[in-house]
């Protein structure tokens, strides 16, 4: 479009534009948000095809896809943002399933008014986060909607990736004597938007945990642990997970409250709006199942990655018919970990 | 975390289980009632039941807020919200009691009523500031706790002239609860509820102080230790408790002198009666209609009185026939004595109001402790 008279053409006003109908009509308007700002940030040899789909070569290995909306308020927290999120939350959901993540195509709903310097930032967010995963984003779609239908930015990304036979994984492996383990301290991403969202003042900022987790998975892979199950603790928390598990493997599990990581400022955030670390989201920690007599060897594959430092054995695996996740609490009594009821917090990822 | 992690150690609680064997007397059994959710609340998600003897008996009271609450005040606020077309703000758990026509404030919500969740009543002034062409509606629930934010909201609201809010009051009286419990046929006459002593309320005790429970020990010949909503309070109030019935002392002690006195706080009790009087009478989920139970708005302050303002009035409905929320509230039965529990009624489809709250008894043992109802495995 801008060949011909590339001297009348403006560039996106990045400092006072806000997005409007025009960037969603298919025009020249949209066109031009394309070019200046998602080709500029994520660009790739896929991506300036320039065709409706991204033609890409053949994959070895059987291929696994995912797909994440994202719908996080507030758009901008501590340590991420809506664009990195989308990323790496679907690149996640890949890695735990043992696949190797390829490509990411990503579909944007544009809220008219939404300030263009905000969109910038995201998408550069994004691309970052795309190159540092070493994933792409190989095509992608924008749609506006009117003020007030939308809330700024919702992204949806998806992702395929490929996974080698006998490499993969499924919540439904777990076996009595098996221990639980989890890559590092927990509730840190759920409570960070809390604290954001409460304009809770905290003095040490939470910072959100939101990270790329196929590198940490590769190299517990590496470890040679019969691993069973992998699976990333977002929404719902850990116990809502690790209920998912024990419901699909037909186990129970006994966990050691004591034996949990929790930083002390998201513990003591939970404590004074009355939430549980437990049911918390997380956005860049592993959940895993792993034989009895490889829990050592993974824990310290683990904690040899930059991600999985605060590794921790929390748990156990065991037979029960109601397929119950208990704890031994640290006061010394018992009680269930039962599946998150409601929700606890709204719109976290 | 300090001053948290304190009442939470678990070699302490050992000691004090041990010393609590060791004092109670094998021949009796102990019958407690800890009056409030929050205390329920802590002795299921610590799991102190497993730490007691078994001669020594946890019977939840009926301090829940949320729980106490009848279907009728909660279907006033749904009319507040669906009719009358107001900002309805209210405490998060409110939202999700059952009321008539198989409503929620929740479910009333997404067919299209302005319903919000505020941490704090505050909040509910700020809505009413940003809000001025429309009317905010305040849903105060709660015990003695929760009363002075309430006023506090109002005199915000007055200060700022604000003309759209105002609130739908349901703040109820703990000493009338526990009257109600102690002068309750189960307890006096027929026995089918013993009862040996109270944990008297934590954060209550703070605003009324230990005072008022110092009728109760004397008239009755019960025991009251106040006590703290951590685990170890518990314990501790539960020893004091046990020394107590050996001794056949029946005096109100106080576990929580980190925060209660025995007046409380003098300044807030004065604000809550400048703003409140109290009701002749109040419909109280499980304990019916109890006298001079509950707090109403002074005329004084009728323009944020939200019952005088839309001119609603209220009208009780009658539980659903197979929750026994009234009964466990009294302490007559426990939650897996009720049919529906965990059956048809479950935290995710709650029929009666004690599943619905975290304090709730229903919930906490359906959360925490259902397994010892079960043949779990021991691991």
């Amino acid at each position: 479009m801008s060949e011909i008279r590339k001297g009348y053409i403006r560039p996106l006003d990045l400092k006072h534009g806000r997005v409007d109908m025009t960037h969603g009509s298919g025009g020249r308007a949209m066109a031009q948000l394309i070019e200046e700002l998602f080709a500029r940030h994520l660009g790739n040899e896929y991506l300036a095809q320039g065709n409706d789909g991204a033609l890409l070569p053949a994959a070895r290995g059987r291929l696994v896809m995912a797909t994440d909306a994202h719908v996080v308020s507030p758009l901008f927290f501590p340590g991420g943002d809506i664009g990195c999120l989308s990323v790496h939350g679907t690149i996640n959901d890949l890695a735990v399933i043992g696949a190797t993540p390829l490509y990411l195509a990503a579909g944007f709903i544009l809220e008219e008014g939404f300030p263009l310097g905000d969109l910038a930032r995201i998408v550069e967010s994004m691309a970052k986060a795309a190159k540092e995963a070493g994933v792409p984003v190989v095509t992608g779609d924008t749609k506006v909607v009117e003020q007030g239908k939308g809330d700024g930015v919702f992204i949806t990304t998806t992702g395929v990736g490929v996974v080698a036979e006998g490499e993969d994984y499924s919540g439904d492996r777990a076996c009595p004597g098996d221990r639980v383990l989890v890559s590092g301290s927990i509730g840190d991403h759920g409570m960070a938007i809390m604290a954001q969202r409460e304009s809770l003042g905290f003095t040490a900022p939470i910072v959100s945990d939101t990270a790329a987790l196929h590198g940490l998975i590769a190299a517990m892979r590496r470890s040679g642990a019969a691993i069973r199950a992998l699976r990333d603790p977002t929404r719902g928390g850990v116990a809502t997970t690790l209920n998912e598990i024990a419901r699909q493997s037909g186990v129970g599990m006994m966990l050691q409250e004591a034996a949990l990581p929790v930083n002390p400022e998201v513990a003591a955030a939970c404590e004074f709006l009355g939430l549980d670390p437990l049911y918390v989201a997380n956005e860049g920690k592993v959940l895993a199942i792993v034989a009895p007599e490889d829990a050592d060897t993974l824990l310290a594959a683990m904690r040899a990655h930059p991600l999985g430092q605060r590794a921790a054995i929390i748990g156990s695996v065991h037979e029960d018919a109601h397929r119950f996740v208990q704890m031994t609490t640290g006061f010394g009594g018992r009680r269930i970990v039962d599946w998150l009821t409601g929700e606890q917090l709204p719109r976290i990822c | 975390m300090k001053y948290i992690e304190e009442f939470r150690d678990g070699e302490l609680a050992k000691g004090l289980a041990a010393a609590i064997r060791q004092v109670a007397s094998p021949e009796r059994r102990y019958h407690f009632m800890e009056f409030c959710g929050g205390h329920t609340h802590a002795i299921s998600r610590y799991g102190v039941t497993d730490l007691l003897p078994p001669n020594v008996r946890m019977i939840h009271g009926p301090g829940c807020p949320v729980c106490v609450l009848p279907i009728g005040r909660i279907d006033m606020a749904i009319r507040l919200a669906l009719e009358a077309g107001v900002i309805l703000c209210t405490y998060g758990d409110t939202l999700r009691v059952p009321a008539s026509d198989g409503l929620s404030l929740l479910k009333a919500k997404s067919r299209g009523g302005d319903i919000r969740m505020v941490y704090s009543s505050a909040d509910a002034v700020i809505i009413a500031q940003k809000n001025p062409e429309k009317q905010v509606v305040f849903f105060a629930i709660g015990f003695e706790t929760t009363t002075p934010p309430t006023a506090v909201a109002i005199k915000q609201a007055q200060a700022l002239g604000l003309k759209n809010f105002s609130v739908l009051c349901c703040h109820v009286l703990t000493p009338a609860a526990i009257s109600n419990i102690l002068e309750s046929p189960e307890v006096r006459q027929w026995g089918t509820v013993p009862l040996d002593g109270f944990i008297g309320p934590a954060h209550v005790s703070t605003i009324i102080g230990s005072r008022p429970y110092e009728f109760f020990a004397e008239e009755y010949r019960k025991p009251v230790v106040i006590a703290g909503f951590e685990p170890l309070d518990v314990m501790q109030a539960v020893l004091m408790l046990v020394k107590q019935v050996n001794g056949a002392r029946a005096v109100v002690e106080n576990e929580f002198s980190r925060a209660v006195t025995r007046d409380g706080n003098v300044k807030a009790q004065n604000l809550v009666s400048e703003l409140f009087e109290l009701r002749r009478s109040f419909e109280w989920r499980g304990l019916n209609e109890v006298p001079y139970s509950a707090l109403r708005i002074r005329k004084a302050f009728a323009g944020f009185d939200a019952e005088r303002r839309f001119d609603i009035a209220y009208q009780s409905v009658p539980d659903n026939r197979a929750c026994e929320c009234g009964a466990i509230l009294r302490g007559v039965k426990r939650p897996q004595d009720c049919k529906i529990f965990g059956t048809v009624c479950t935290p995710e489809n709650p029929v009666g109001s004690c599943m619905v709250s975290s304090e709730g008894a229903c919930a906490a043992h359906y959360t925490y402790g259902r397994y010892k109802d079960m043949d779990a495995v021991n691991a």
